[in-house]
């Protein structure tokens, strides 16, 4: 460590040069902010009563940090930041595009209404085995993974979430938590490890694990390199980390196990990055292997959403009926990406934020009705509307939305998708949609009759008594219902929003203008 | 394992091996070495103190919860990258000062703190697992 303060070589063939305007911070800032908050609460993890007053704060200023984003990403395009001034390829690029920044914003919505729901679904033993660090670190993983402009990093940003959804699973350590825990763990090990030998592959073909890189290398490599052998092997990783048929089955052994807010944010969110990452890797990098490969996805797609549905319907617990509608909306995202088309690709996008909110506030629902009716039991479960008629419109809501039915937000993305495959004469996966919602429809009607408008079993209509909710889970839940009902009936912004980052993924000649300026001008 | 020879050497190897990871540390940033490999050191110092004199013993000397040391490397390790704030240059730049002390020209650098910040994640998260066993050893 003698000390030299004069530089060796001339740093400007390394470096970039460039000062850094503060608006771009915006591309660092939410993911450093959810690791700094993650560290000072696991400092505080024995506080259990300060914790919450400093998680919920600090994930709102997220929700303000990445709309900020998302703003700025709308005003002046695709942003990049490089990582220890290192120039792009070889350091670590963040690229935050539209979809990135859309994605972002929306899971920063809903982690948190997770956060304000944990408030009274956690207790302290969960908050001592570190629910708000978990919190905070999961919500690192996934914004990591949605900004970073690097494969390698990618791979890092996955195993954060995985970490971090690991001890959110085992909260408490319940016996019955531990076994949906190693299901769920060693699935996504073999998925991960995929991803990684996939990556491996990659960068021995490419020399370059820079996503903007890749992009412009794989039209000169299309032609000698084994290129389709690569992309189905991500497929495969990312299509078991979305939980797409048939590598579904890990999804429902594990999600009804664990706390009610922890399966709510891994409905919203987990699978999420896997679409995510389908669209980044298959849309925007190998659109020409993605073309390939559409009606295998298209197959799995229409299975996917209706073997989900059908499982959602034969459930007697409505978490795991829950469990099978979210493998169903996978679905009906794959739909999108199988068409590949700028209408497809947008109703996968504008469906997958609908369902980060939607899923999320279902399982909200269902725990708050849980707590009023005392039971996930099918068979047990009646009476909700009479104890609290707010919480059964709520959830009505919830369930039109779901199932893709006027006026909630459900229904734009189904009629984006639809029209998209009949324009390419793909009738049966126009119609695979339809009947899945069809069938959706069937579900949460069965289970808003049976559980809500049911008197309780054993209880006749006098007897019930009115029940109240907590401040807590009503905001919560309230304010996730309130963005499904806005996107619902002024869908525009939305839509032109999944429209433009649609189309940033088929035409990615701005992602890599913003990562190679100077190369791209030449 | 709690033998009158192994419990009398144990304190010295325990406070040779924490120095040593120290310098191992410090010497990472040109050489061999560095945070992580400095801290599975200090953590395997801890681990042999807590095997032969007790859990209890180590709990005491470490003071904070390891989990709490974790977390403060942690948080040190991003915060190394916010420096670079100030400097308008993108995140996690390594940033170098040279002041002098007693006449000798010390280069201190963000990367220090960073590395600073990854033997302390290391020995937290490393010791806070080898003492749990441990614990779950003597039931």
């Amino acid at each position: 460590m003698a000390g030299k303060s004069e530089p060796l070589a001339d740093l400007s063939v390394a470096y970039t040069m460039d000062k850094v305007p503060a608006a771009d911070w915006l591309v660092a800032a939410p993911v450093v902010w959810c690791i700094l908050l993650g560290a000072i609460l696991l400092m505080l993890r024995k506080r259990t009563d300060i914790q919450p007053l400093v998680a919920i704060p600090a994930l709102g200023i997220l929700v303000l940090m990445t709309f900020a984003l998302l703003a700025h990403v709308i005003q002046n395009g695709t942003v990049t930041m490089t990582m220890g001034r290192w120039l792009p390829p070889f350091g670590i690029s963040f690229t935050v595009d539209l979809l990135g920044a859309f994605f972002a914003a929306t899971s920063a919505l809903v982690a948190l209404g997770a956060g304000i729901y944990g408030r009274s679904d956690v207790d302290d033993t969960g908050r001592r085995y570190g629910f708000y660090p978990f919190l905070l670190l999961i919500m690192a993983g996934i914004l990591g993974a949605f900004m970073t402009g690097d494969i390698f990093n990618l791979y890092v940003w996955f195993e954060v979430l995985l970490i971090s959804s690991f001890g959110l699973l085992v909260l408490g350590s319940e016996r019955k938590q531990l076994d949906g825990a190693v299901k769920y763990a060693f699935l996504n090990l073999v998925a991960t490890t995929l991803f990684l030998v996939a990556t491996g592959y990659l960068y021995g073909l490419f020399g370059t694990l820079n996503m903007a890189d890749i992009t412009v290398k794989a039209s000169e490599l299309r032609g000698t390199a084994p290129l389709m052998t690569l992309v189905t092997l991500y497929l495969l990783a990312f299509a078991m980390k979305a939980a797409a048929f048939p590598v579904n089955f890990w999804l429902p052994a594990s999600y009804h196990t664990p706390r009610l807010v922890v399966s709510a944010l891994f409905a919203g969110l987990l699978t999420k990055v896997g679409i995510y990452a389908l669209l980044r890797i298959l849309g925007m990098l190998f659109p020409f292997e993605r073309e390939e490969l559409s009606f295998l996805i298209a197959i799995a797609a229409a299975l996917t959403m209706i073997l989900g549905v059908v499982g959602a319907l034969a459930q007697n617990d409505i978490r795991r009926s829950l469990g099978f509608l979210v493998i169903s909306g996978i679905g009906v995202m794959m739909a999108g990406l199988a068409l590949g088309s700028p209408a497809g690709l947008s109703g996968a996008i504008f469906y997958a934020a609908h369902s980060m909110v939607v899923m999320t506030a279902l399982y909200f629902a269902t725990g708050i009705g849980a707590r009023l009716g005392g039971s996930f039991e099918l068979t047990s479960a009646g009476g909700l509307y009479a104890r609290n008629a707010f919480l059964a419109a709520m959830t009505l809501i919830l369930f039109l939305s779901v199932a893709g039915l006027p006026p909630f937000s459900g229904l734009w993305p189904k009629i984006m998708l639809v029209k998209a495959s009949l324009d390419i004469g793909a009738w049966w996966l126009a119609g695979a949609i339809l009947v899945t919602g069809l069938l959706t429809t069937i579900t949460v009607g069965r289970i808003w009759v049976l559980a809500y408008w049911r008197p309780a079993p054993g209880e006749g209509p006098a007897t019930m008594v009115p029940a109240s909710l907590s401040a807590g889970a009503t905001i919560a839940l309230a304010g996730l219902v309130a963005v499904t009902i806005a996107a619902g009936v002024w869908p525009e912004p939305v839509m032109a929003l999944a429209q433009d980052a649609a189309r940033g993924l088929i035409d990615p000649s701005a992602y890599v203008l913003s990562v190679f300026p100077v190369e791209a001008s030449q | 394992m709690r033998t009158v020879i192994f419990r009398s050497i144990a304190p010295y190897l325990t406070s040779l091996m924490v120095l040593f990871s120290v310098f191992v540390l410090l010497r990472g940033h040109n050489e061999p070495g560095g945070g992580f490999i400095g801290g599975l050191i200090a953590a395997s110092a801890l681990a042999i103190y807590g095997i032969a004199c007790g859990v209890a013993p180590v709990r005491r000397a470490i003071y904070f919860h390891p989990m709490a040391i974790a977390a403060f490397g942690l948080f040190m390790a991003a915060m190394a990258g916010v420096l670079s704030v100030f400097a308008g240059v993108p995140y996690m730049s390594g940033l170098w000062i040279y002041p002098q002390i007693f006449g000798a020209e010390v280069a201190l650098s963000s990367v220090l703190v960073f590395d600073v910040g990854v033997y302390l994640v290391v020995v937290g998260a490393i010791s806070s697992i080898a003492l749990a066993l441990e614990e779950r050893d003597r039931d």
